[in-house]
């Protein structure tokens, strides 16, 4: 069941497009991914023919643009198998709905010496909402350390959670691919009485997700990643965690009654939505998973699958030990995910001349300096691949890369 | 590649694989300073020996890209031996070179008038002006600089 890659790749106008006298290589995905023309024209079509403000008008358009704002929720909650749409509330991103459980049921439930457990491999989106946390709070943090095959290594797991009150864990790491086996993780903190917060931000693009199977408390994720606009995530959370937890932000929409002397705050899940939202960009989320369930998100995550294996391998047979992958070499449990560095050349240096090649692959520490910290190295260069991408693509990569390790030979020869 | 032969000059990639005063000195006498690329994870570690209004002693640590490896080398050749005066100068000139995009992002020294630079010689360094057209770059380039003029001032205040 192989993915129609040309086919595909005609639905993404930018993809089309050449550098350098270069077909254009997007590897990115796992920082954005490019759009398929059925969200521009989802959101076009929206703004042109019935944009309005939601939960406002009682016009005709501002009633159609409710329901369809209401759609759009609808269609990521069922992407995500939540059991209904109230339990998905919309942030700008996946990082604001991170700070949106730290900030309220964070500062409700935790106190001095609590312990919140995170692991080596988080997205700084995951780490510093907690740090300062921590800094206001005196919660404890702990960490579930990454083994030699960049896994979490759970040797110590119970001990790690014992008496903690919550477990922040990524479904799959942005920097080494590692799928986490978040049912597993789920358990092991319910035993110890944690909740559980699950950052789907770079698993909800690639893989099928269920939020029920994984029994998780809490799960953010954000649409850019997956074909749909910036500027929108969303919170999903159990409907009585979203109903006991304070609201974030306070304003408009969030709100039943305001009086001189006090507020009280709507239903669940506008209750997490002051102000006007990201209207257009909910349209343009929803008309994104509609073309990745189109595909079907098993097809794809098989596709990256196959791709990840051919890269991984191709890598190895031109570099050999000369380039050190950092992520698992198997593609058990592993995404399209691909950092990795030449020893003696910096990570900016060979996307410098991947670029002039047209290739687009990250540079940096891709927002986990712990990870790098742990590592040991302060960069690495990261290919991301997606459902648009093809062999051709990992070739490119490849070639820049043999002109990148000539170019900044130490020895010129 | 003629775009890249623009960036990574000869003269460039000889200071990043051979990088001048590599080192460190004991503290004190000398000043500490560290400079962080928050983007890039580059980390420029300089130790200052400053004695009587001169810049006696340079060495650096850190890692990083070779723009700012061979630009934290090249800055360590070009202040070294000089007067704080001197050094400020030279700092001023190679940030007005840069000052196509970073007068924007925290280029606080660009102000200088042309008639202040007017005779700077910045030699070697002039190497590094194709940065300009990468404007990512930019910042791998003045993040010695920038550390240098921290350090300066640490040092001048604590006196």
């Amino acid at each position: 069941m192989s993915l129609d890659i040309a086919r595909i790749r005609a639905d993404f106008p930018l993809l089309a497009q050449e550098h350098n006298g270069h077909r254009l290589v997007y590897l990115d995905s796992a920082s954005s991914a490019q759009k398929p023309q059925s969200v521009m024209h989802a959101m076009d079509e929206f703004m042109e023919h019935s944009y309005a403000n939601v939960h406002r008008g009682v016009y005709a358009i501002a009633e159609a643009a409710t329901a369809r704002f209401e759609a759009a929720r609808a269609t990521v909650a069922g992407f995500i198998g939540a059991r209904e749409s109230a339990e998905l509330a919309f942030t700008r991103n996946a990082t604001e709905a991170i700070n949106l459980v730290a900030h309220s049921w964070g500062r409700t439930n935790l106190a001095a010496g609590d312990v919140v457990v995170l692991t080596e491999m988080e997205h700084h989106a995951n780490i510093v909402p907690w740090h300062m946390l921590a800094a206001e709070r005196g919660i404890e943090l702990r960490w579930i350390p990454i083994d030699a095959e960049y896994r979490l290594d759970l040797t110590n797991l119970d001990e790690t959670l014992s008496g903690a009150k919550l477990l922040a864990v990524t479904a799959m790491s942005n920097v080494l691919g590692t799928v986490n086996d978040i049912p597993m993780l789920v358990r092991a903190a319910r035993s110890a009485g944690a909740h559980v917060l699950v950052d789907a931000s770079q698993a909800a693009p690639h893989l099928p997700i269920d939020v029920q199977a994984w029994d998780a408390d809490f799960a953010v994720l954000t649409a850019h990643k997956m074909l749909g606009p910036s500027g929108i995530g969303a919170l999903w959370a159990r409907r009585e965690l979203l109903e006991a937890m304070p609201p974030f932000l306070g304003g408009g929409e969030m709100i039943r009654d305001v009086r001189k002397d006090g507020f009280t705050t709507n239903d669940v899940p506008w209750k997490f939505e002051a102000g006007t939202p990201a209207i257009t960009e909910a349209i343009g989320w929803g008309a994104a998973i509609d073309y990745l369930q189109g595909i079907g998100m098993d097809a794809v995550h098989e596709h990256e699958v196959e791709l990840t294996r051919y890269a991984l391998d191709a890598l190895d047979a031109e570099f050999g030990e000369r380039l050190t992958i950092y992520g698992p070499s198997t593609t058990d449990a592993r995404g399209g995910v691909i950092s990795f560095l030449f020893p003696a050349i910096h990570a900016h240096d060979v996307s410098q001349v991947l670029d002039e090649e047209a290739v687009c692959v990250r540079a940096g520490h891709h927002c986990a300096k712990p990870l790098m910290r742990v590592l040991q190295i302060p960069a690495t260069s990261r290919a991301s691949l997606y459902l648009y991408n093809d062999t051709d693509d990992v070739d490119a990569l490849i070639v820049g890369l043999t002109h990148a390790e000539k170019f900044f030979a130490v020895d010129p020869t | 590649m003629a775009g890249l032969e623009d960036l990574y000059r000869e003269i460039i990639l000889d200071h990043y694989r051979a990088p001048r005063n590599r080192g460190e000195l004991e503290v004190p006498p000398a000043h500490q300073v560290e400079g962080f690329n928050p983007l890039c994870g580059d980390e420029v570690i300089l130790y200052l020996d400053v004695e009587n209004g001169m810049v006696s002693d340079v060495k650096i640590a850190g890692q990083g890209c070779s723009i700012s490896q061979a630009s934290t080398s090249m800055m360590s050749a070009a202040v070294k031996g000089r007067s704080v005066a001197e050094a400020r100068t030279i700092t001023r000139a190679f940030k007005a070179l840069m000052s196509i995009h970073e007068s924007k992002i925290g280029g606080d020294d660009v102000d200088a008038t042309a008639d202040d630079l007017a005779g700077v010689r910045l030699g070697d360094l002039e190497a590094l002006q194709g940065v300009v057209k990468f404007p990512v770059r930019i910042k791998c380039a003045t993040l010695a600089w920038n550390t240098l003029v921290q350090g300066l001032d640490e040092i001048e205040s604590s006196h």
